[in-house]
């Protein structure tokens, strides 16, 4: 009797009540979904790569070598000599490297020079393997693979002939135009930054450069795309290399042995300790983002309690016949708590179906359109933990209601004020 | 005391007694003081007051929901104003009755779940309170579809007769009734009287109803009159 009551008189105020209902499911939806991609952000991020133990470069600070080699963010400061990386990886604990050329761009979006190493040994996630939506890895030195994105937003396929741009900008003024790289291979979306690179040969690289010098066309010296190839390609210096061990306990070994490697200055970094500490700069932003939310949730609620009071004043007259056929104040009490909790309830569930709903219906577009892989499932125990939290919020705030019923019902007695 | 007969040949106990109650609140130099005032099961009184004269304070002391200052109520033979809140209001829910002047359901639930709430406080079967809910509206012109209907649906008239049939589902000893005619024009007031001390018959339950309107004395057989408390009750003529 007491449930049909809370619920017979929600639905009797339904109109103010599915108002309530909607301003509370909505900062549900909000302290939720924030929450979830607070999540898969960290956990998109911390995947960026995988499988991975070290990552080389020349000496700097462990962030900006992450930020450049992984994120393609900023620049090296100086680059590794390539008598030097081949020393490095003949070291008897390295099982393979990836070489890493950086510097030069395709319409914004980043190149990287690197050998078929890549391709086999790069991974992220869980130790996912790259795959290929389409074509295969390069195989001549005017051919390149494509990040997912580039080739979407792009709209390159398969044997089209781009030219890649000296710099970083999404503007070059110089191009190496009589260089052109044909497109063998377009990777499936990763969720990384891999998704906006272009990737080439460490030959292809060095090609483009043959006439260059100090990072400008040398005048008077044209060296046409299949001369070049008649030369000696293999590089002179790349900007970094990444180097997966034969076993992981050498991990600080050998870390040790490339920092104090006499012949160059080096960095080796774990990126996953890297990555944590990028982190950690990034999370005062996503707490920050959570105690709006959060603060956002107590609105709601508040405006529950606010709907709640001025009703109490139009349901004196409920009140007092309940009085009257025997209901004892507490019961009153429970009656206004149950009708708050039935509220939250509809409104967390409300907030589920939502938030699994626009989930499911964005994936798709996510993933295709920003490489962004979001678990349709949003909840975990900590959601749990959530609404139960929202719940014993929900019951103390109630009790201001509750307590007016609680109150007015011993004051006002069997009077109905009309 | 007129003379009407003890239904039963036990030891006759009242229905409800009043002993030197008195009542005041501490805001207010009013206070209400009645030295006496008795009544035996089955019997009506009518209690004559106009508003302001304390009806509604003597109302909420009779049902229990203020205790006197001094002196005593006894239900049934039972000292009932020292109980505790707790006690009273289920002393409440199962041995007295309340119709108000009007709007005395709650709009929202049908006309059967308003009957069943007096029974669902008194802790009353379901089964058997349904039932006999059943024959209280019928009884009272009341049945068919009308009573699975919300009860903002019904016209006043018919809302005060549901407010009897909830009043009276649980057989209580008392019925108390505060101006339920107010809002009834005359044909529907005389109509309403009647089921009214019928079904309180039918029951067995003694009715103390208040009204400022005299012409309802000629239903009642003892009378109350605010203005002179102290007189007591007083046979109607």
């Amino acid at each position: 009797m007491l449930l049909k009551l809370a619920r017979q008189s929600l639905w009797n105020r339904r109109g103010t009540a599915l108002m309530t209902l909607l301003s509370l499911t909505i900062s549900l939806v909000l302290l939720f979904g924030i929450d979830h991609l607070r999540k898969e952000a960290r956990q998109s991020f911390t995947s960026t790569i995988a499988g991975t133990d070290l990552i080389v470069g020349a000496r700097s600070g462990q962030l900006n070598l992450l930020l450049y080699s992984v994120f393609r963010i900023g620049n090296a400061t100086a680059n590794v000599s390539w008598a030097t990386y081949q020393r490095i990886s003949k070291h008897p604990q390295i099982s393979w490297t990836i070489p890493m050329s950086l510097g030069d761009s395709h319409r914004g979006y980043r190149v990287l020079g690197t050998n078929s190493d890549y391709f086999s040994h790069y991974r992220y996630a869980n130790q996912q393997a790259l795959q290929f939506s389409e074509g295969q890895p390069f195989n001549e030195v005017y051919d390149t693979v494509l990040g997912a994105e580039v080739a979407t937003k792009l709209g390159y396929k398969l044997g089209d002939q781009i030219t890649l741009a000296h710099g970083v900008g999404a503007v070059s003024f110089s191009e190496h135009k009589d260089k052109p790289f044909t497109v063998t291979g377009i990777l499936a979306p990763t969720g990384t930054p891999l998704d906006q690179t272009v990737h080439v040969s460490l030959e292809g690289i060095e090609a483009i450069h043959l006439d260059w010098q100090q990072g400008a066309p040398m005048p008077g010296r044209k060296i046409s795309a299949e001369q070049a190839l008649q030369q000696d390609l293999t590089p002179k210096a790349i900007t970094a290399f990444m180097v997966g061990l034969d076993s992981r306990m050498a991990t600080f070994v050998v870390q040790r042995q490339i920092n104090e490697f006499k012949g160059e200055a080096l960095s080796a970094i774990l990126p996953g300790v890297a990555l944590a500490e990028l982190w950690q700069m990034l999370s005062m932003v996503e707490n920050l983002l959570l105690l709006i939310t959060l603060l956002v949730l107590v609105a709601g609620l508040v405006g529950m309690m606010t709907t709640l009071l001025a009703s109490m004043k139009e349901r004196q007259r409920e009140m007092a016949i309940l009085r009257a056929v025997g209901a004892h104040p507490w019961y009153l009490f429970v009656l206004i708590q149950l009708e708050v909790l039935l509220l939250t309830v509809m409104a967390l569930l409300a907030a589920a179906v939502t938030l699994v709903v626009t989930l499911w219906a964005l994936q798709e577009m996510l993933a295709s359109s920003y490489g962004l892989f979001i678990n349709i499932n949003p909840f975990s125990l900590q959601s749990l933990y959530w609404a139960g939290a929202v719940l014993l919020i929900s019951a103390l705030l109630a009790c201001i209601p509750a307590f007016t019923a609680y109150r007015r019902a011993l004051s006002d007695g069997l009077a109905i004020r009309l | 005391m007129t003379g009407i007969k003890p239904v039963t040949d036990k030891p006759k106990i009242p229905a409800i007694e009043l002993k030197n109650v008195l009542f005041f609140y501490q805001t207010a130099a009013w206070q209400l003081s009645l030295p006496e005032l008795t009544l035996q099961q089955g019997q009506h009184l009518f209690i004559k007051g106009a508003s302001g004269s304390g009806k509604t304070t003597l109302l909420n002391l009779l049902a229990g929901i203020i205790t006197p200052k001094q002196g005593e109520i006894k239900l049934g033979g039972e000292v009932f104003s020292s109980l505790s809140p707790a006690k009273r209001d289920t002393v409440r829910a199962r041995n007295i009755g309340v119709v108000f002047q009007q709007l005395n359901l709650i709009s929202y639930l049908s006309v059967l779940d308003n009957v069943l709430l007096s029974s669902h406080f008194a802790g009353h079967d379901k089964k058997a309170s349904e039932q006999r809910a059943r024959e209280l509206l019928d009884s009272l012109g009341l049945a068919g579809e009308l009573i699975e209907q919300q009860a903002a649906a019904l016209s006043v008239g018919q809302q005060q007769r549901v407010a009897i049939a909830r009043a009276l589902l649980t057989r209580p000893a008392l019925l108390i009734a505060d101006e339920p005619t107010s809002a009834l024009d005359a044909d529907n007031r005389d109509s309403f009287m009647q089921v009214l001390l019928e079904q309180a018959n039918a029951c067995q339950t003694t009715v103390i109803f208040v009204s400022h309107d005299a012409g309802l004395r000629r239903y009642f057989s003892l009378q109350l009159d605010m203005q002179n408390l102290a007189q007591g009750v007083q046979p109607c003529c």
